[in-house]
């Protein structure tokens, strides 16, 4: 059933901290985003940001020696957060589906397509005839555009191409109708050409299931082009959430713009191309303050000693920074 | 742990045995290994002066005495800890000398297969081309064969006999060392300091001795001791089945079997306590060179 | 290979000696070495050989008087019985026990089992059968120390598992001959384990929400079984070879009791014999290897994309 309860996602200072060896790896330290039924949402940010850990902490796929540490992760009211294994095994390519990056590696190799497709119906619902979970394999296939099913599923994963496997991981996260689907960079791997393809399908299939995406890539130019809302991400925080248009038109966190800068297609011939200088802090050893403090321009005496709140914007946004122009704020 | 280069194959830096001994260190089970397989050595050294009797001296040992259980005393006051065999020799002596001459046997052949191998495999990897491939094709099909089928044959058509057990051991070892040099050889090759040598124009036989060898000592050591704890058993084997090392020369493997039919009458220890000289000899060797293993490897990180 | 084998027995000593009884007398000499034609050029005596070996004619015993050949193929359905009794005992409790030692590496019962798998491959084989036979033979009786028990024949095999005699002699021996690999196999099996748990496609696996039996059950297994199963299946020569201990510690009527009475008695035809029949099982042994791999990997049977 298409729920009604809005948003289905609300993440509330989520942290995810691991433990390591060598001291404590703060990887999501305070995250809080939202996603509204049927929503796309672009979580946006290097490496290292803790966008990804943010998708496995929704699933609760985080590794150890990692774990959530506090926080609320609210689906439709329920705290993911708290469920025990067995239980958020049920939710798990259920109702909340995920994508992986790298499709070669993400199917079994030694496993037919059809194998890894039916399992995943007859995980959650043991009920169904295998003759009917064929079929709604079969018809998954047709959704992705997949051509020739049949054949298609009785094959390895190696007899494909790049593309047609992410397809495939595509058309697995469908199978059950899922109420939001988190794809980790599921275009990064692939050719340009076909990165194209499979964002438009992507967008296709959840405006036309009503499926809410949360979309975590480095890649600006990519949510932009799809998604509604944009979430942006450095060292651990949220540093700056809200419409796509205002975001992508306007930027205000000294970050998001440096992003945007970078981006080549921006620049003139013969200008040289805008870097941000300096590198992402270690995240084991954040500066007291601001995490972007010592790659900021606009960086003052305040940014060294307090790390900014969220700020809220007149144009419905969130920003963490001390220096937001007084007018723009709400 | 964050700071800790990780070692290269090969050569130990002069200032590195500290290192090398702290790295050792680390698994408290290797080092008691160590220190067992010392005493062990120690023995097996020092037979004759560390045994209570002479068991081979047939004027010591008396037909009356067969058979005594461990800790019983004989006439005159001795006392046999772990009793006496089937000819009234003391166990513990017996033991003692079986030692002698396992090692002695297991560690020569070693060595001169680790000889051999290492001068097979180093030459391989250094000159490639057909007489690489023709020695690397024998060295694999050899490997394919199980050892003790390889020592059998080669003690079926030769015979039996000290010499001919020693070399059997040493054909069936030759080939893992060869492996094992070859391998380490190859990385070393095409490091730049080979290519120095060869500007400078030194021999052939030179670079490869002193030059690479050096560099290809550690996993060739590793190879060496695990191969010899496999080559103590081997023997063992071949000596229990009465194919291995004569009377004269009696090995812990000949000890057993000679005491195996006297475990039916329930006379254990003539069988039973060298099995365990022989068990603590070949896992003490083992733990040492499943750690010496875990050092050199280059992709643990250390 | 029977060139090799030839040409060994050729020159390492007289031939004459070889096959032929040093009991018997000068008359008898030269009347085998007619009708072995070894007074005849050695290119001639080889392709005597060949054609009568593949007549199926290898010698005759000098022990027991008849042909090596069929001496040797009476005694390998025992052996093979044995050593496949052997790989089943170590398969079956290695496997299990080697994923659980990959998958839970740090606790106790692992390294229990890591402990036990050195100890199990430092222990020569024949020590093993000694130790075994005085525990449960000697001292607690409940098991029969040697021989074949009673066979019984299903489906056309005659075997002595199937019979509960059998049974009870054919488990120490096969035990004691598991042992060995079995080490192996957990070792194997862990290491395995702990590569393929690693990889993307599990956490895929439960990122659609499959339960951890059923990945490590599906995925994990079919995985791991590729190498494992290339190494246990050229190993299964190195059973056969070490049954030859196995089956001297515990009098079981194989073929490798057979060949180390023929060492020790000098019984040349049979060492030739047995020689030649390893060789083939290797060789057979080896096309099985290739024919399971390329069942158990896709990627090796059909051709990919990429």
């Amino acid at each position: 059933m298409r729920c009604t309860v809005d948003p289905i996602l609300q993440i509330k200072d989520l942290q995810t901290h691991f433990f390591t060896k060598a001291g404590v790896l703060k990887a999501v330290d305070g995250v809080s985003l939202e996603i509204k039924s049927g929503e796309i949402v672009g979580l946006v940010g290097e490496s290292g940001s803790g966008k990804s850990i943010t998708g496995f902490s929704i699933m609760g796929l985080v590794d150890a020696p990692g774990q959530i540490v506090g926080g609320q992760i609210l689906f439709k009211g329920q705290d993911l957060a708290k469920l025990s294994p067995a239980e958020m095994q049920a939710y798990r390519g259920n109702r909340i589906a995920m994508i992986f990056q790298d499709p070669m590696m993400t199917l079994n190799p030694v496993l037919r397509i059809e194998t890894q497709m039916v399992e995943t119906i007859l995980s959650h619902d043991s009920s169904v005839s295998k003759v009917d979970a064929h079929a709604r394999a079969r018809d998954a296939l047709g959704l992705v555009g997949i051509s020739s099913p049949d054949e298609r599923l009785r094959a390895y994963p190696h007899q494909f191409s790049g593309g047609m496997r992410q397809r495939v991981s595509i058309a697995i996260a469908m199978l059950n109708r899922p109420d939001l689907i988190i794809a980790d960079e599921p275009t990064t791997a692939l050719d340009v050409t076909i990165q194209g393809q499979v964002i438009h399908e992507m967008q296709r299939l959840c405006q036309e299931t009503k499926t809410a995406l949360l979309w975590i890539t480095h890649d600006l130019a990519v949510v932009a082009g799809i998604a509604e809302r944009i979430c942006v991400m450095y060292a651990g925080r949220i540093v700056e959430k809200g419409a796509n248009a205002n975001i992508i038109a306007a930027p205000m966190h000294p970050y998001t713009k440096g992003l945007l800068g970078s981006v080549p297609g921006q620049n003139r011939r013969g200008q040289p191309l805008q870097q941000i200088e300096g590198m992402v802090p270690s995240m084991m050893n954040l500066p007291k303050g601001c995490a972007f403090q010592n790659r900021c321009n606009l960086v003052s005496d305040i940014c060294t000693s307090t790390n900014p709140d969220a700020t809220s914007t007149k144009d419905g946004r969130l920003v963490r920074c001390h220096n937001i122009a007084a007018g723009d704020r709400a | 742990m964050a700071g800790k280069a990780a070692t290269t194959t090969g050569a130990i830096p002069a200032s590195g045995w500290q290192k090398f001994w702290s790295d050792f260190c680390e698994s408290p089970t290797a080092v008691g290994a160590l220190f067992v397989f010392l005493v062990i050595l120690f023995i097996a050294v020092f037979a004759p002066f560390v045994s209570p009797t002479n068991p081979y001296d047939l004027a010591s040992v008396d037909i009356m005495n067969s058979r005594l259980k461990p800790g019983s005393e004989d006439f005159e006051g001795n006392v046999y800890w772990l009793g006496t065999d089937g000819a009234g020799r003391d166990m513990l002596s017996a033991i003692f000398y079986g030692l002698r001459v396992s090692l002695g046997v297991g560690a020569f052949s070693g060595v001169v297969a680790l000889v051999i191998g290492a001068a097979v495999g180093l030459s391989a990897a250094y000159f490639g081309g057909r007489f690489e491939t023709l020695t690397m094709r024998i060295v694999d099909i050899q490997l394919s064969f199980p050892s003790i089928l390889m020592a059998l044959i080669i003690l079926a058509v030769f015979g039996k006999g000290v010499e001919k057990t020693i070399i059997a051991l040493v054909l069936v070892q030759w080939a893992y060392y060869a492996r094992a040099a070859r391998a380490s050889a190859l990385v070393e090759k095409n490091k730049e300091y080979v290519e120095a040598a060869q500007c400078l124009a030194l021999g052939d036989r030179r670079i490869i001795l002193h030059h690479i060898m050096p560099n290809c000592l550690a996993p060739l050591i590793v190879v060496g001791t695990l191969q010899t704890a496999h080559a103590i058993s081997l023997e063992a084997t071949l000596s229990f089945l009465g194919l291995g090392l004569p009377i004269t020369e009696p090995s812990l493997g000949l000890l057993i079997g000679n005491g195996f039919e006297f475990m039916y009458s329930g006379d254990y220890w003539i069988s039973i306590f060298p099995g365990i000289a022989l068990l603590i000899t070949i896992v003490s060797i083992n733990l040492v060179g499943d750690q010496l293993r875990d050092i050199f490897n280059p992709r643990l990180q250390r | 290979m029977s060139l090799i084998v030839f040409v060994g027995v050729n020159l390492v000593g007289d031939p004459v000696d070889m096959l032929i009884n040093p009991e018997a007398d000068q008359l008898e000499i030269e009347r085998v070495i007619r009708d072995l034609g070894l007074d005849r050029p050695v290119a001639e005596q080889y392709w005597y050989f060949m054609v009568n070996a593949f007549q199926g004619d290898l010698g005759r015993s000098f022990v027991f008087g008849e042909p090596a050949l069929k001496l040797i193929i009476q005694r390998m359905p025992a052996t093979m019985e044995l050593a496949l009794f052997s790989l089943l005992i170590a398969i079956s409790f290695g496997i299990p026990l080697g994923v659980y030692a990959g998958l839970k590496p740090h606790s106790k019962i692992s390294r229990t089992i890591m402990a036990g798998s050195i100890l199990g491959f430092s222990m020569p084989t024949f020590w093993v059968g000694i130790i075994l036979i005085m525990f449960f033979s000697v001292h607690l009786g409940w098991l029969p120390s040697t021989g074949r028990g009673d066979v019984a024949t299903y489906f056309g095999i005659t075997s002595s598992i199937f019979t509960l005699d059998g049974l009870s002699h054919i488990f120490l021996p096969a035990f004691n001959l598991a042992l060995f690999k079995l080490s192996s196999v957990i070792r194997l099996a862990r290491a395995g384990t702990r590569e393929v748990i690693l990889q993307d496609y599990i956490k895929f696996a439960r990122a659609k929400g499959l339960s951890e039996t059923k990945i490590i059950r599906v995925h994990l297994l079919k995985n791991i079984m590729i190498p494992i199963v290339t190494v246990i299946g050229l190993e299964f020569g190195s059973l056969i070879a070490f049954s030859t201990v196995t089956e001297t510690v515990f009098a079981w009527p194989g073929m490798g009791k057979l060949i180390i009475d023929a060492i020790y008695n000098l019984d040349r035809p049979i060492v030739v014999a047995y020689l030649m029949i390893i060789v083939l099982i290797f060789v057979t042994l080896n096309l099985i290897v290739d024919i399971l791999y390329s069942v158990l990997d896709p990627r090796v049977r059909i051709k990919g994309v990429s």
